[in-house]
């Protein structure tokens, strides 16, 4: 066990964990932010993505001790969030969610892509979205949702 | 006086024959520090297409919008693409899953910067079969292909770049098993081209 300040969403945290815990469970268990999910914890569901300084990250697979100084960013500071608060806006007038698991990794996906592509084409979206899974599969709804966003936000 | 003459001859050729001795001796016993010859250093090029075209290798160097993974050379799963800049695209970059290590537990591998090889430096045709010994040597002597190195740099990339040392730390699979090796070790890797650079970096015809 060792300690680790980090921050998340802008606020200094300090935890004591084993270096190989993944980022997800350090924010799950130890710090009770529960916005994130845990869904297949081998990066291959995105259920579990967050933004490491700005890059959408899978928190399964980030090792708290490899995290250094990058600021974290959940799903719980995307209402405070221009883009953020946008995309979960058009989530809510599509209503693209379904049983809800995967859409806060959906959601930051897609925030990270607005972000650095604000005015994505339907492939970029499609191809900005491909490792984010939905058992439900309303990705139709998500697309429609980012291309709302991405107009709302003009 | 004819007497005289024929002496001054024989130490003449006395000395000669002593110098030539002497210099055929030094050659002889002279360690070879000659530069490698070509034939030498297109030997040591094949050994290092032997490992650029491993899995671990080129599976990096594609020539189509995706990178590839395993030892089938797979498509890379969940439709990742290239990205303008071999990184990605936005929200769904390289970084997004691999981290500065490989992570063990789960089989992802990772290694510092992890990204694909630009076009430039395709090793593999769009069917995604290898290109032949002769086609990526050329490509990776290219400087205008290869980044600008010249023969040192190339030798520092093979034997100090994060990504091309991971190659002999790949790290386990999914499922618990090590991932393969590229054929050759990497110091002999590095001899390799060290070989190869000093012989003046020859291509096969």
């Amino acid at each position: 066990m060792a300690k680790y300040q980090l921050t998340v969403n802008g606020q200094r945290k300090e935890v004591n964990a084993d270096p190989t815990t993944p980022l997800l469970w350090v924010l799950r268990e130890d710090l009770k932010m529960t916005g994130t999910k845990y869904g297949c914890g081998v990066s291959a569901c995105g259920a579990c993505t967050v933004h490491v300084d700005g890059v959408a990250t899978r928190s399964c697979m980030l090792p708290i001790s490899l995290l250094d100084d990058r600021a974290v960013t959940t799903i719980e500071a995307m209402a405070n969030d221009r883009i953020g608060r946008t995309v979960q806006d058009a989530w809510v007038e599509k209503d693209v969610v379904q049983c809800g698991y995967c859409q806060s990794g959906q959601i930051m996906t897609a925030v990270a892509l607005l972000k650095e592509t604000p005015r994505p084409t339907d492939t970029e979206i499609e191809q900005s979205m491909g490792g984010n899974i939905c058992r439900c599969a309303t990705y139709v709804r998500i697309r429609e949702a980012i291309q709302l966003a991405s107009q709302r936000l003009k | 006086m004819l007497s005289i003459r024929a002496n001054t001859l024989i130490v003449a050729a006395s000395i000669f024959l002593s110098a030539a001795i002497v210099i055929v001796s030094a050659s002889l016993a002279k360690p070879k520090t000659a530069s490698p010859q070509k034939g030498d250093g297109l030997a040591a090029w094949q050994q290092v297409y032997s490992v650029l075209i491993s899995p671990r290798c080129i599976n990096c160097h594609t020539a189509s919008n995706y990178p590839e993974q395993g030892d089938n050379r797979a498509r890379h799963f969940a439709n990742v693409v290239r990205g303008p800049g071999g990184t990605g695209v936005a929200g769904f970059r390289c970084v997004t899953c691999h981290q500065k290590e490989n992570a063990d537990s789960t089989g992802v591998p990772g290694g510092k910067n992890w990204h694909l090889a630009p076009l430039s430096m395709k090793w593999q045709d769009l069917n995604d079969q290898p290109l032949t010994s002769t086609d990526i040597c050329r490509a990776i002597t290219d400087r205008a292909r290869n980044g600008g190195l010249n023969g040192a740099a190339l030798l520092k990339h093979h034997t100090e770049e994060p990504l091309v040392l991971w190659a002999w730390s790949p790290g386990p699979r999914v499922d618990g098993s090590m991932r393969t090796l590229p054929p050759l070790t990497h110091d002999e890797f590095v001899a390799a081209t060290k070989q190869w650079v000093e012989a003046g970096m020859p291509c096969p015809k």
